[in-house]
């Protein structure tokens, strides 16, 4: 179970974010390297910092997966050797057949962002971009993936930036205890794609009828969005946010941290 | 200006929508094993074998845990459990403690691998006989056997029993239903999941999706026999609970798993195991009679509740906004609860309203129906501003203003008294409405809030946020007691090492949490306030301090702006790198609560020694309108807009308490629509297993809905004046919906959920 | 979920070869149902072979008509050109079904291969035929609200979950298979699956190893009218309690040629042959579709909490048959879109 050293390089935002976490272990992760009790400790620190996460850099950091130690070969049973690219770099390991997509990233690369709402299908919460497609991570093994581009909740943003979809679900309460949120937005982004292809939904007036992209309704965008359960019910927030980034005039901002992020 | 009552975004949004809100499972260890326990798959009887040798040997197997070889619990013991705050495991039912099986899904066994593949495939291969007995699994079967329990949760709970059956002989009017509400699951979209981590033999963290970290720190650490300090437990980030996420057996069974294999180990259930293994609402057969005189006065109000459980004392309360809604001299509220082989029953989003004002507020309809009056008119007319049962004033009541508000925004005036009236295209459109009620509850809390020499608050307390803005309000409650800028406080919760604060759950979290949060900040400013005045180099030097007054950062003398001293430089003048201040505010009722240190001051006015708590009743209330389309041909009804008008005293956050009532209202439309657990009547298996046949309302189920406070504080319930707002949205919806199918199509539907078979049964 | 082996298939003899040489081996699609399966432990292969590599996934026109792939996807089928124009009754249908992220994952010959959604079928502490042959079926006097009221046994009451099939035995498709040895046949849609007799655990009478390798859709004149109607306990993401596939040729209003497939009602699509013929020659009125519907479900059985039903597939082939004299446009039928923005 070796740490193995990664990613040498990091930004200007990435080290300052790093500074301000994690004072203590600068100037071991400028010297050898971050390493994955490094990622831990972010995780720790951040996961009960609702201010660390509006530190710049910090999105960038979460989204570069850190492979959890690879397993000993002979814990794992009909070992597939695969390579992907997750959130824009290669990830190469070794995966038991059985194992799905959604685990792999959470429960090997660390991107636990994506969510195992039912693990069946039946919810959405684990739903992920691959090759410009979502899809379920759940009923996506692992072992199909080979040479595939994904991209998770954690590739959304760019640099700082958070993605716009992600910007208006803060703006419109899209959510509430956040456990579909990802799956919700990774949705929603490509479902954009979707209507900029014109492609069709259950309640298209009619199919026969195929332009180039189409303005959505409220009930278009409710029905294509609705293999994304959320129990708490923020949906109609959500399509309020998904209607914005659509096109919609936006609605104005009431509120934001002085620093002008939302 | 003030922060609280703004709608200001999430303050962990941003943490939400990257995915860095870390949720239990999603705390890796090195060297973590899985757990995946293996359920009975026989409702009642006793386990003969189990080949528990065989699966050891399976690759990756580490431990293979049953009644055994499980570690040995404390068993159960009410007393000692009560005074130990452990009362409440989910289920009276210490797991692999022997080997008796008590209903379908129960935990019998828990394979613990090196992966969770291997954890999942050993399970199911791990073969276990059985002696079988036919199990109780029908609640209509069973009920001519129930027994009238005596007490419910410390009070009476048969009230009145035949005292009804005169009045209603002699009333004028008389309407009288049966009306049922099937099982429902709570399905919260994180499941259930526990790492368990121990240091030695003595200590242990939990990262446990819990709605109270303490509650859970307390019920392990009583049957793990630990010390209540040396189990801490963490859930800074909780998907959802609506009521099912107490301590449910699996976080026993992960932390025994963890101690037997010396690792830490995490159990994640499946959505499977949600629909057996983490409580449910009960069915109920409720039957409710209504009189009123010639003039439509109502008389009396006799609800009868059929319902059951099975290892819990708790049962579906759903009579309870019959002992609160309108004026009627005689009412009779009473339980018969059947015991079945089924899975314990447990809290769930409004228990008892919401299936209760479904009857209740049905039976309204009917009543005014059969009056030729308007459903609105005869609330009105039957309305209280007493508690009728127990006579207090309501300590802050609108409710005539919600029906007002609601009306006018739903435009109720162009609905017709007759059914069929209206009509679009194929559907037939109707419109309804009901009243919203929920106890407005406060429990003891601490809250400490800490200052660093840079001027970053820390607002530290024992609470959790389900997805209702404790985060958020919190930070607001703290910006404007310190005169500090919401973007510089930190809210620290869900850590069971924090000062107590309660359960999130019976709509009390900010009831309880702010009142002690203010107290801290108070006396926070109370000690920067003693170094600047003792300070010969502070403007304020000497001052009295009932003379300051404090904002933007500073403490200045009142009316004089140019006296000031900011917190900054008080600290760093008194060489202080950090300043700290702890209260706690007692409960309006119920068990106290430790006071943690020597810093967390009590409140100076303890509700229980304000005579406010001892003369008023606290209520939150509401009116819930809907209007339905039904396709009559098919059955199928569609929900095309909602207005909910709540009264629950003063709003923390526009934007959050708006989406906790949008939340309510969507989990009332699945209660109305779709939702429903079913159970074989041989086995006692679910058939609805996943949520692939339990239904809960998707996107396309959910209309506009549009939200109405009235958001005067309630002056008797805390200095804040907030009543909670996590359930009153959901009580109501599915009678005002039902109300409203019956306005679009003349028919009365009185079984949940109003699935289009029903429509084909009436 | 049992362990297995699994391989990437880059060419079909070899996917064939492998899933031949083992009982116990099957074809991965999408794995939308049968990953699901595994998980429940109702499936346990021992070998997969993955086919959405597979050079399968074109849509083209034929001479009589247009031929979809079995490894393209769902979504790639519904939104294809010559799909909507042509056959709008199979993108309605597809579009009805599950949701965009499975039928961006669910593959056109994965979709013919899906199980039953009986619970008795998934949950495997209960009986079974289907799953496992001899232990009897559950749902016969079980909670049969979701089961067959056609063409069922004493051995099994399942019906056929897939929406997409409901149309494409509608519009007489036919399926082509491949199996070893470069064999290659074709059937007939209405040949594919099977009714459930004695053998329950068979849903389609496809044979061990056989690849189906693309779906034909036979020229028609039913595109300007055609509708699929489905009916479920919530609007969306959900399966259907009965669905119905309609299509109609008329002659100003003289029905010339119609076409009537039920889903939720059987063990397979349920060709509804009586109404069919019942409607040639004579109007195209709401009567007439009243006593064609009547006519078919004159035969339905149905078990002891789905009589409901009988009375609800009989208003959904009237309703979907007047949707297909409109135009097969969604928003005369069902919920429209005229719900304000709540803002």
């Amino acid at each position: 179970m070796e740490e193995q050293p990664k990613l040498p390089d990091l930004s200007e935002a990435e080290r300052n974010a790093l500074e301000e976490l994690m004072p203590d272990e600068m100037s071991e992760i400028i010297t050898s390297g971050i390493k994955r009790r490094h990622f831990l400790k972010l995780f720790a620190v951040t996961g009960t910092s609702v201010l660390a996460a509006h530190l710049l850099g910090i999105e960038q950091l979460m989204a570069r997966s850190m492979p959890i130690e690879q397993q000993a070969p002979m814990l794992i049973e009909n070992g597939i050797n695969l390579s992907f690219k997750v959130n824009g770099s290669t990830q190469r390991l070794t995966v038991d057949s059985r194992m799905t997509l959604l685990d792999t990233l959470r429960e090997r690369l660390n991107l636990t962002g994506s969510k195992k709402g039912c693990d069946h299908g039946q919810c959405g919460a684990c739903t992920v971009i691959v090759d410009d497609q979502r899809v379920l991570s759940c009923l996506t093994l692992a072992a199909t993936c080979e040479d595939k581009k994904v991209t998770t909740i954690e590739g959304l943003a760019t640099g700082n930036e958070l993605h716009p979809m992600q910007a208006s679900f803060i703006k419109h309460d899209g959510f509430q205890c956040g456990y579909c949120t990802p799956g919700q937005i990774c949705s929603a982004v490509a479902l954009m794609d979707e209507a900029n292809n014109g492609d069709a939904s259950y309640v298209t007036a009619n199919v026969r009828k195929k332009s180039k992209s189409i303005k959505l309704s409220d009930e278009e965008i409710r029905e294509r969005m609705s293999g994304n359960i959320c129990r708490c019910g923020a949906y109609p927030n959500i399509v309020d946010a998904i209607r914005e980034v659509h096109g919609d005039k936006a609605v104005a901002q009431v509120w934001q941290f002085a620093d002008g992020t939302i | 200006m003030s922060e609280t009552g703004k709608p200001i975004s999430r303050i962990d949004g941003r943490m939400k929508v990257s995915g860095k809100a870390t949720y239990s499972a999603e705390n890796n260890f090195p060297n973590i094993a899985y757990a995946f326990p293996v359920r009975a798959t026989i409702a009642k009887g006793r386990i003969v074998s189990i080949d528990d040798a065989v699966i050891q040997k399976e690759p990756g197997v580490i431990a293979v845990i049953s009644y055994k070889n499980a570690f040995k619990l404390k068993p159960l013991d009410m007393q000692a459990q009560a005074k130990a705050g452990a009362a409440f495991l989910g289920e009276n039912l210490p797991p692999l403690q022997d080997n008796v099986v008590h209903y379908p899904g129960q935990f019998i066994a828990v394979i613990v691998a090196e992966t969770y593949e291997q954890a999942r495939t050993a399970a199911y291969k791990l073969k276990i006989g059985y002696t079988s007995e036919k199990g109780a699994v029908d609640l209509k079967t069973e009920l001519p056997n129930s027994e009238k329990p005596k007490m419910f949760m410390g009070e009476e709970a048969q009230v009145n029993d035949g005292k009804a059956a005169a009045p209603l002989a002699a009333a004028s009017h008389k309407v009288e239903h049966t009306y049922s509400t099937p099982v429902e699951h709570h399905h919260p979209m994180e499941p259930h999941a526990t790492v368990a981590v121990w240091e030695g033999t003595d200590k242990l963290t939990l990262y446990d999706a819990t709605q109270g970290v303490g509650f859970t720190g307390s019920i392990a650490a009583y049957f793990l026999g630990l010390q209540k300090e040396n189990v801490r437990v963490i859930a800074p980030f909780v998907g959802g609970g609506f009521g099912s996420k107490g301590l449910w057996l699996h976080t026993l069974l992960v932390a025994m798993a963890a101690k037997a294999v010396g690792r830490p180990v995490k159990l994640a259930l499946t959505r499977q195991m949600m629909q057996t293994n983490v409580g449910h609402r009960a069915s109920t057969i409720q039957r409710v009679a209504l009189g009123t005189d010639a003039v439509g006065q109502l008389g009396v109000v006799r609800h009868h509740t059929g319902t059951y459980n099975n290892l819990t004392q708790f049962f579906e309360p759903s009579g309870k906004q019959s002992l609160v809604l309108y004026q009627a001299p005689q009412r009779e509220v009473t339980y018969n609860v059947a015991h079945l082989d089924r899975s314990a029953p447990t809290f769930m989003r409004a228990p008892g309203e919401t299936p209760g004002t479904f009857a209740l507020e049905s039976a309204m309809d009917e009543m005014a129906y059969q009056l030729k009056v308007d459903p609105i008119e005869f609330r009105i007319k039957n309305h209280t501003t007493k508690d009728p049962v127990k006579g207090h004033d309501f300590s802050s009541e609108f409710l005539l203003d919600c029906y007002r508000i609601g009306a006018e925004h739903f435009g109720w005036s162009s609905r017709s008294m007759e059914p069929r009236q209206k009509r679009h295209g194929k559907y037939l459109v109707g419109y309804g409405m009901a009243t919203a009620t929920y106890p407005g509850g406060r429990s003891a809390a601490s809250v400490k809030v800490n200052m660093n020499a840079k001027g970053d608050v820390t607002v530290m307390t024992a609470s959790i946020d389900i997805g209702t803005g404790t985060y958020t309000v919190l930070a607001q409650t703290a910006a404007d007691a310190l005169g500090v800028p919401v973007n510089r406080i930190d809210v620290k919760i869900g850590d069971s090492s924090f000062p107590p604060a309660p359960l999130a759950g019976g709509s009390q979290t900010t009831a309880s949490i702010h009142p002690a949060a203010l107290d801290a900040c108070v006396l926070l400013r109370k000690e920067l306030t003693a170094l600047a005045i003792a300070d010969p180099n502070s403007k304020l030097n000497g001052r009295n301090p009932d003379d300051i007054d404090h904002a933007d950062g500073k403490l200045f003398v009142k009316g004089d702006n140019s006296k000031s001293d900011t917190y900054l430089n008080i600290l760093s003048r008194a060489k202080r790198s950090e300043i700290e201040a702890c209260a706690t505010t007692l409960p309006i009722s119920g068990a106290g609560l430790t006071i943690p240190s020597a810093l967390c001051t009590p409140s100076q006015t303890p509700p229980e020694q304000n005579s406010d708590v001892k003369q008023y009743a606290f209520h939150s209330f509401g009116a819930q309108f809907a209007e339905v389309w039904v396709d009559e041909d098919f059955g199928t009804i569609r929900v095309k807009r909602f207005t909910s008008v709540q009264d629950v005293g003063r709003i923390m956050n526009e934007k959050t308490a708006r989406s906790q009532v949008i939340g309510g209202v969507i989990f009332g439309i699945g209660a109305a629509l779709m939702e429903a657990t079913e159970y074989d009547k041989r086995w006692g298996n679910p058939v609805t297993r996943t949520l692939a046949d339990y239904h809960v309302p998707v996107h396309l189920d959910v209309p506009p809905i549009d939200v109405h406070f009235i958001g005067k504080p309630d002056p008797h319930i805390s200095p804040i004046g907030a009543r909670g707002i996590g359930e009153i949205g959901i009580t109501g919806v599915s009678a005002a919906i039902a109300n409203a199918v019956f306005n679009a199509t003349g028919k009365r539907l009185r079984d949940l959920p109003l699935t289009p078979e029903k429509f084909f049964d009436v | 979920m049992r362990p297995f082996k699994y391989s990437n298939a880059s060419d079909a003899a070899t996917a064939i070869g492998i899933v031949s040489a083992n009982p116990t081996a099957k074809f991965l699609g999408g794995g939308t149902n049968l990953v699901d399966l595994m998980k429940e432990d109702v499936m346990r292969p021992t070998e997969l072979v993955g086919v959405t590599r597979l050079k399968y996934a074109k849509i083209e026109k034929k001479v009589d008509g247009v031929s979809i792939g079995a490894t393209a996807t769902n979504s790639f089928t519904a939104n294809h050109e010559l799909i909507r124009e042509k056959y709008p009754l199979l993108s309605m249908a597809i579009l009805a079904g599950a949701s965009a992220q499975i039928r961006n994952m669910a593959t056109n010959g994965g979709n013919l291969n899906q199980r039953t959604r009986c619970t008795y079928f998934y949950d495997v502490s209960m009986p079974c035929n289907k799953r496992e042959p001899g232990t009897g079926c559950g749902a016969l006097h079980g909670e049969n609200k979701n089961h067959a009221i056609f063409g069922w046994s004493e051995e099994c009451v399942a019906t056929y979950p897939s929406d997409m099939a409901v149309a494409l035995a509608a519009l007489d498709a036919v399926v082509h298979v491949e199996g070893t040895n470069n064999t290659k046949r074709s059937v007939q849609f209405a040949n594919f699956h099977r009714l459930p007799g004695d053998h329950p655990e068979n849903d389609n009478n496809l044979k061990h190893g056989e690849l189906v390798t693309s779906i034909h859709l036979p020229v028609n004149q039913f595109a300007d009218k055609s509708y699929y109607l489905k009916i479920r306990e919530r609007s969306s993401y959900a399966f259907a309690l009965i669905s119905v596939a309609a299509a109609l040729v008329t002659d100003g209003n003289t029905i010339k040629e119609v076409r009537i497939a039920l889903g939720g009602v059987a063990h397979k699509p349920w060709r509804a042959s009586i109404a069919e013929h019942w409607l040639i020659g004579k109007q195209a009125t709401e009567a007439n579709f009243k006593a064609a519907a009547a006519a078919e479900l004159k035969n339905a059985k149905p078990l002891q909490h789905n009589k409901y039903k009988v009375g609800l597939a009989a208003k959904a082939i009237t309703r979907a048959l007047e949707g297909a004299m409109q135009g097969g446009v969604y928003g005369a039928m069902e919920a429209d879109s005229t719900t304000t923005n709540n803002n």
